[in-house]
């Protein structure tokens, strides 16, 4: 293992990460909700469904924050190596399991590990297990 | 008052994931890579997003409302079944392939990049076929 020095971000990564526990944070005392991205995104396509509003305008905030940040400064970089037919497949993946499996990032890697759900650390272990072996075969077995 | 702090959350929420610099695909497949050039970023924004919500979701824990009267819905299931762990390798086998998790993949889709389109529209298919196959489980 070779820690990538350079790229590595540990202050605005830290701070930004503090940033969406504030989010987070803020949905759960004030809404009585979980911010789990791939749960709102279910709910909000079936339209009409619980809290279809309150759910609708976080992922509202969340697709105009680019806009604001733009603004006020440059954005970051977006660098998307796979090609189309790579990213539909990754696209179909990431929808079908992140519902079968309850969650994502946000909803079991973030809010489900901080009220220490034991579904939550499974599933983050098993989607973090995946992602690794996969980037592995990938860039080391394949050698794409 | 519930509507702008969902949407206040959002925004802020997004904006984490800008600065953390988690919407850029390509760094967060250099943190899955870890036998290549590894870069740690990624753990650290987990470990500062759950330091700071650690407090506010047990203090949800055992209550039964919000700061602002609205009922706390937290998720009841205990049991780790095969859904849970199948769905949880199947998404990280798709974020693995393309770095982007449905997070970001939403927090970026207004910069304009057709590939980010792409992506957002096959996960949407994606979800929407699991509520087909949902819908045909339980008919």
């Amino acid at each position: 293992m070779s820690i990538d020095w350079i790229n590595f971000t540990p202050w605005t990564s830290l701070c930004g990460g503090a940033l969406i526990g504030l989010a987070v944070s803020l949905f759960v005392l004030a809404n009585g909700r979980i911010a789990g991205i791939s749960g709102l995104i279910g709910s909000v396509m079936q339209f009409g469904s619980e809290g279809w509003s309150e759910k609708a305008l976080f992922l509202l905030g969340l697709l105009l924050a680019p806009l604001l940040w733009g603004a006020f400064s440059v954005l970051p970089e977006i660098e998307v190596r796979a090609e189309w037919p790579t990213l539909i497949i990754a696209g179909l993946l990431v929808g079908l399991g992140t519902r079968y499996g309850s969650g994502c990032t946000s909803g079991h890697g973030v809010c489900g590990i901080s009220r220490l759900s034991a579904r939550s650390i499974t599933a983050t272990m098993c989607f973090m297990f995946a992602g690794f072996a996969t980037v592995y075969v990938i860039r080391h077995v394949v050698g794409a | 008052m519930i509507k702008l702090s969902a949407f206040f959350a959002g925004l802020i929420f997004g904006l984490g994931l800008l600065l953390a610099g988690m919407a850029n695909p390509a760094k967060v497949l250099a943190f899955l890579d870890v036998t290549g050039a590894w870069d740690p970023s990624l753990a650290l924004v987990m470990g500062g997003a759950i330091a700071v919500a650690v407090i506010p979701l047990n203090w949800a824990r055992k209550n039964k409302q919000s700061l602002l009267g609205a009922p706390m819905q937290l998720p009841m299931k205990r049991e780790l079944d095969a859904r849970l762990i199948g769905g949880s390798l199947v998404f990280g086998i798709g974020w693995g392939i393309a770095g982007i998790c449905p997070g970001p993949a939403v927090a970026i889709l207004l910069t304009g990049h057709g590939k980010i389109i792409i992506f957002v529209l096959a996960m949407l298919a994606g979800m929407y076929f699991f509520s087909l196959l949902e819908r045909r489980r339980t008919a």
